[in-house]
């Protein structure tokens, strides 16, 4: 059985200069209390890697705005004009990836698994510098999988052995990263009892999660 | 008719039944509100949902339901809710029938760019290399020109967003289809003549004596 963690301690954990997987879409399934706690504490250097930048001051946009980033690994900025500014004005190195390619790169790399190899990008700038490899004839190219120092997870429901289930499009990433990170935080919108997620729904079983964060004041 | 709703209405003719789909966000979405009444499809949204329903009326929207551009959506009955690495599992595994994406130019090799502009705009590819990569059928809804200036041109000179060719190309004045032997003129806009098409385009077109007069969705 765990015991929720404590916002402060959590933040405390996660050091500057830290990679940190996240899940949300546009905001949409992100631990928000969490980053709104991470960006409130002065976090500097980090590295954040999920699926888009959402908007300024919302999302993994409070960190961005909060100056918290150095580097980013994601599809989409186009929603976050901020982070634009600031990978223009060199603040921020971006990293852009195919949506697919960078589920399937975090997968892989929560996986054990040396690559992936997806005709996604071939021909265009994502291939720029990258190895491509012949498979029966088809060209692919070689994207290298992707871990992080922590995943910053959002559930619908946790049970306090730490099994997840997740809500219609707040899934999003949130899977994919639970299995990608040397520590997994979670913030749920509720804690249940254990037994109130029957096993059918568990999509993270609880032996991935690390921190459970203690429901909200 | 405005150029916009001449498009959709033509692209859902595209529609089969019984398929997945995919639509962009922004115009491709309005192809939805053209289908036929028996046409019956689950529209995919590449954040996680397979049978994504129209924007339900306000007071029922539910925060953990949005489409790809983060505006709220519903789901119908029979959808399944799904997580990114199975959604473009779906998309790159030859399960999507169709994707309608926009598009800033498309070439004679049939070859779409439609994700950056260098130096003006860089949103990030999203879901759209993957969905043309990936898509079994691509269709290209895009304007016919922006601001006066072809977009269906010999070669792309914007960034790529796929080698792959484009299955078809519906415009405000015309229907093109790329083949091995290049873009082949299929349907032209009601009203619409061959050489206001070609005066249009600087990519060369294939130009058959059976042009058909553009049809569209009631």
């Amino acid at each position: 059985m765990k015991t929720p963690t404590r916002m402060a301690e959590a933040v405390d954990l996660i050091p500057d200069g830290a990679s940190l997987l996240f899940g949300g879409f546009m905001g949409v399934g992100s631990p928000h209390r969490l980053f709104a706690a991470l960006a409130q504490a002065g976090k500097k250097n980090l590295t954040i890697i999920g699926n888009d930048g959402a908007l300024p001051d919302h999302g993994v946009g409070k960190l961005i705005t909060a100056g918290a980033v150095s580097r980013a690994i994601v599809s989409h900025i186009g929603l976050n004009p901020e982070l634009q500014q600031k990978m223009i004005a060199g603040e921020i190195e971006v990293e852009l990836v195919p949506q697919g390619t960078l589920a399937e790169r975090i997968r892989a790399g929560g996986f054990g698994l040396g690559g992936v190899l997806t005709a996604t990008g071939l021909g265009t700038p994502v291939e720029d510098g990258k190895q491509t490899v012949e498979v029966d004839g088809k060209t692919f190219l070689l994207e290298k999988p992707i871990r992080a120092d922590f995943a910053l997870v959002h559930a619908q429901y946790a049970d306090y052995v730490g099994n997840l289930q997740y809500s219609l499009t707040a899934h999003n990433f949130n899977p994919v990263i639970a299995m990608a990170a040397d520590c997994v935080i979670v913030e749920a919108h509720e804690i249940v009892p254990v037994g109130v997620i029957p096993p059918d729904n568990v999509k993270t079983p609880g032996i991935l999660v690390d921190h459970i964060l203690e429901r909200a004041a | 008719m405005d150029a916009k709703e001449r498009i959709a209405r033509r692209v859902a003719l595209e529609v089969k039944p019984n398929t997945l789909v995919n639509l962009g966000i922004g115009m491709p979405t309005m192809v939805a509100n053209f289908l036929p009444a028996d046409v019956h499809v689950f529209f995919q949204s590449e954040n996680g949902v397979v049978g994504m329903g129209a924007r339900p009326p306000e007071g029922f929207e539910d925060p953990n339901l949005t489409d790809a551009g983060g505006g709220f959506v519903s789901a119908v009955p029979g959808a399944a809710s799904i997580d990114s690495a199975m959604s473009f599992g779906l998309i790159r595994g030859g399960h999507l029938d169709m994707t309608v994406l926009g598009g800033l130019q498309v070439d004679e090799q049939g070859r779409l760019a439609n994700w950056m502009v260098p130096g003006k705009m860089v949103p990030g590819m999203g879901g759209a290399m993957d969905l043309v990569s990936g898509a079994k059928r691509v269709i290209v809804a895009m304007a016919h020109t922006a601001k006066g200036k072809p977009k269906i041109v010999p070669e792309c000179t914007l960034p790529l967003t796929s080698l792959r060719r484009v299955s078809l190309v519906v415009t405000e004045l015309a229907v093109i289809e790329p083949t091995d032997n290049g873009l082949v003129l299929r349907e032209k806009a009601e009203g619409v003549t061959t050489d206001e098409i070609v005066a249009a385009t600087t990519a060369k077109l294939i130009i058959t004596d059976d042009v058909a007069e553009m049809t569209l969705a009631a």
